[in-house]
């Protein structure tokens, strides 16, 4: 039998000690004795958030089928664990094996938001890792980052040995047979990292230097060691269908966010939205087979014991057997007491039929995400859904006995004026008003509109990233116009609204296109005890600002500033497929406020056809 | 159908809790393929009761879980499936039918439930068993007791059935159920304030010094006002697969 890391004392007076002990169905066991490499793959967040994240169990499952090697998982100790590993010294470790991050050969860290990065100094530090790539010696395990935050690594490039750009599906295993030759071979560190700096995919940034001008802006960015390319290649599995997907998920003791089989049906997005990362980041766009999702949903269900699944995708809407699929799920599984759960679609007669079939329409609520209320601000950022389509949308689904809708926005889009802020509250109130046009007698009591707004931060590799940002003042002083512009609705009782905080959205902005001179900042902060800074209970914005008044960093450099044409961008050495000419194009067009067409309805020649599969080659088989 | 099921719980389940453990018998009942009975309605769930909630960081010999099965399944065949299903720390020992009245559930007929307590190691003085000899020889151990809306006094001596050394531990059988019920943890704290003796440690004793360890639960099965404990286990029968 296993013995957990910590005592029982330990264990009987933290908060949900299940998070620390492992032992889960389907969790990996191996004997360690019999394995060449020892892989941590950590999501620096708690327990229930991590355990949710499809990635990491497709990577876990794909790296324990290799037989030298086994993959165990790591996440963040909760405050009050915190505090006790280092009141007594206590190592962090793996959940599987219960030993040490730090006896490892691999700490893998997924980097899925930018307000996880103290987090991951936090993870280091328990490991007893030296935060810094440099410090590290043989003995310490190889850092290696990936997930989206990775398309700009620069931030955190100082505490990372090795940055995955891409989808994890594609060269780990070269990565992990060139790490077994270099332990039998009994090289240096830097012999390692040489080696995996010639995989493509691969960034090792302590071989490439940077330098600025006077005005704070690059100046170059380049290798300083012969094995690093120049440009690093962005990974995409081509094959999604035959691509490895866990069938034995590790199904969590205490409740997890995502408590379900999730069958991710596709990569990629062929919509082209002008703010979203990913819907650039993962393309081309490629589908799943759907014969063999129904295989998958048949096995995970019985291997896991859950009682409900569901679908994941950018655009589930945009899936072209989703009418198949979903019938199918409906037809196998709902007599067997399996929730079938639908994020993410479109709303229309189709999506209305299954929703009434799967849902208890008097509880659901149903989903829009406008992004923006004008019409001319859905135009700038590319955002295809119009006014017409949510009344309508709306309409039948009042009408389907829905009463409850719930509208995304974002605040603080380019462009934006005063009058597309207030189109926010006045769109909702269309909304509600198409509700009290159904006769009084045919409707079910008074319907509940939640409108809710998030502050939107330019990413890199989208059309956005030449775009300034606001201070967290000014986001706030939108906020109130929405929120006033709300008040003067005749329907203002069935509406609500809600926005998001405007320091966090701050300080994502930094870190989502900062550079190397920003993890500083990140440490300091680290220093002065920032520590989940996603969770609102234990963000603390004024330790942040003296963090950046400690390090002498300019906040507003990063944020206030519209970037040229042809400023060297941090990220400029990924090569994402999308070509950096496409992107700026888009942010021409979304100036001029001019749609560009989906990637089924025309190409626009952005790039990823050079993948040379997906969505680009559709009608030229 | 309904079932009675027996299990022991061991190991790292100790830390999870019993709203936990049920989630995740839940979802071992499917991985096992047990035809088990849902309840109607939108969101149906599994009909699944348990007798008695395991408080965290015990280990039981002698937990117990009602179900009902829309199927009748072979015993040994269904505890075979479920333990294959199972996890480390969750061990089925028996899977019976029990009677089909309402009233018989785990939940309503239990009467008492036997304990082994165990002092966490060099923690305790090394006569500790003579103070809770003369603690037990007290008429009337008057305690008070936190329910969730007040606090009243109880006197614990009638709610202790039986006890008796076992090498270096204590067992007790206690009162448990809706009407009465005793945990084996209130009975350490009325100790220790009684023999008020300082630990051998630097940290005080506190009812975490001690291991607990549940065995055993019962019905009362007497009639007409006497006395009779029974094991829940022992109100099931076997099903084979014979008989269906």
């Amino acid at each position: 039998m296993r013995k957990p890391a910590l005592n029982d004392e330990i264990l009987l007076n933290i908060e949900k000690p299940a998070r620390y002990i492992g032992g889960e169905i389907n969790s990996v066991m191996k004997e360690k004795e019999k394995v060449d490499i020892r892989f941590a793959m950590c999501f620096p967040d708690v327990y229930e958030i991590g355990m949710s994240h499809l990635g990491i169990q497709i990577l876990y499952d794909m790296l324990n089928r290799r037989e030298d090697t086994w993959c165990e998982r790591v996440y963040s100790p909760w405050l009050d664990l915190d505090k006790v590993m280092r009141d007594r010294n206590i190592p962090l470790f793996a959940l599987e094996s219960q030993d040490p991050v730090r006896e490892f050969d691999f700490l893998g860290i997924t980097i899925q938001f930018e307000m996880c990065y103290t987090n991951i100094l936090q993870i280091l530090d328990l490991s007893q890792i030296p935060l810094h790539a440099r410090n590290r010696t043989k003995d310490d395990p190889i850092v290696i980052g990936g997930g989206p935050c990775a398309y700009n690594p620069e931030p955190l490039a100082e505490f990372f040995d090795i940055f995955y750009i891409g989808e994890g599906e594609t060269v780990y295993n070269e990565l992990l047979d060139s790490y077994k030759e270099w332990k039998k071979a009994g090289g240096s560190r830097t012999d390692f990292l040489r080696q995996a700096a010639q995989i493509e995919g691969l960034y090792v940034p302590q071989f490439y230097d940077v330098t600025y001008h006077e005005d704070g802006t690059i100046a170059s960015f380049a290798p300083i060691d012969s094995a690093a390319p120049g440009k690093i290649r962005k990974q995409a599995v081509m094959n999604v269908t035959d691509a490895p997907y866990p069938m034995k998920p590790v199904v969590p003791f205490i409740k997890a966010t995502q408590d379900r089989v999730v069958l991710e049906i596709q990569r990629g997005c062929i919509r082209g939205c002008r703010f979203c990362q990913a819907g650039m980041i993962y393309r081309p766009t490629r589908e799943r087979d759907v014969e063999k999702l129904k295989e998958y949903a048949r096995a995970m269900l019985k291997n896991t014991g859950h009682e409900e699944i569901s679908l994941s995708s950018l655009s589930s809407s945009d899936y072209s057997s989703l009418n198949e699929l979903v019938t199918f799920l409906i037809d196998e599984f709902k007599d067997k007491g399996i929730n079938i759960s639908l994020p993410s679609l479109r709303i229309d007669a189709f999506s209305l039929d299954v929703m009434s079939k799967v849902q208890d329409i008097r509880k659901s609520s149903l989903t829009f995400a406008p992004e923006a209320g004008s019409q001319r601000m859905r135009n700038v950022i590319n955002k295809g859904l119009t006014e017409d389509d949510i009344l309508t949308g709306a309409g039948q689904a009042f009408e389907g006995g829905w009463t409850k809708v719930k509208l995304y926005f974002m605040l603080g889009l380019p462009t934006e004026t005063e009058e597309d802020m207030k189109e926010i509250a006045r769109l909702s109130e269309r909304v509600a008003r198409r509700y009290y046009e159904i006769p009084k007698e045919q409707r079910h009591g008074k319907c509940q509109i939640t409108a809710s707004s998030s502050f939107f931060v330019p990413k890199p590799f989208t059309p956005f990233q030449w775009a300034s940002m606001y201070t967290a003042d000014e986001y706030n002083r939108r906020a109130h116009i929405v929120n006033d512009e709300f008040r003067e609705q005749l329907n203002r009782k069935s509406l609500k609204y809600n926005w998001h905080d405007a320091q966090v959205t701050v300080l994502e902005g930094v870190m989502a296109r900062g550079d190397r001179r920003i993890a500083p900042v990140i440490e300091e902060a680290y220093r002065l005890g920032c520590l989940f800074d996603s969770w609102t209970e234990t963000f603390r914005n004024d330790l942040w600002m003296k963090a950046f008044e400690n390090t002498g960093v300019d906040l507003s450099f990063y944020n206030q500033r519209e970037r040229g044409k042809d400023e060297v961008f941090p990220w400029d050495f990924i090569d994402i497929g999308v070509s950096r000419s496409f992107l700026y194009k888009e942010w021409e067009r979304a100036l001029s406020e001019t749609v560009t067409p989906n990637c089924r309805e025309k190409c626009s020649g952005c790039g990823a056809a050079g993948f040379g599969g997906g969505v680009c080659y559709e009608d030229k088989n | 159908m309904k079932i009675r099921i027996k299990f022991r719980k061991y190991g790292i389940l100790r830390f999870i809790g019993h709203l936990d453990v049920m989630r995740c018998f839940q979802k071992i009942m499917r991985r096992a393929e047990i035809p088990i009975a849902f309840t109607g309605g939108f969101s149906p769930h599994m009909i699944m009761s348990f007798a008695s909630p395991l408080g965290i960081g015990l280990e039981s010999d002698g937990e117990y879980m009602d179900i009902e099965i829309s199927e009748p399944v072979d015993s040994s065949e269904a505890v075979r499936r479920i333990n294959r299903a199972g996890v480390e720390g969750i061990e089925v020992l028996s899977f019976r039918r029990i009677a089909e009245e309402k009233k018989m559930t785990g939940m309503t007929i239990l009467a008492a439930a036997d304990y082994l307590i165990t002092p966490r190691d060099g923690l305790c003085p090394g006569n500790w068993q003579d103070h809770f000899r003369s603690f037990m020889e007290q008429d009337v151990i008057c305690v008070m007791k936190q329910t969730k809306r007040s606090e009243r006094e109880v006197d614990l001596r009638p709610l202790i059935y039986q006890w008796e050394f076992r090498d270096s531990s204590v067992f007790v059988q206690t009162a448990a159920g809706s009407t009465e019920n005793l945990k084996p943890d209130l009975i350490m704290d009325a100790f220790l304030k009684y023999a008020a003796y300082p630990s051998d440690s630097t940290e005080p004793l506190h009812p975490g010094s001690f291991v607990y360890r549940r065995l055993e639960m019962y019905a009362d099965a007497g009639k007409d006002g006497t006395w009779q404990l029974v094991t829940l286990e022992s109100l099931g029968e076997e099903i084979r697969r014979e008989d269906n």
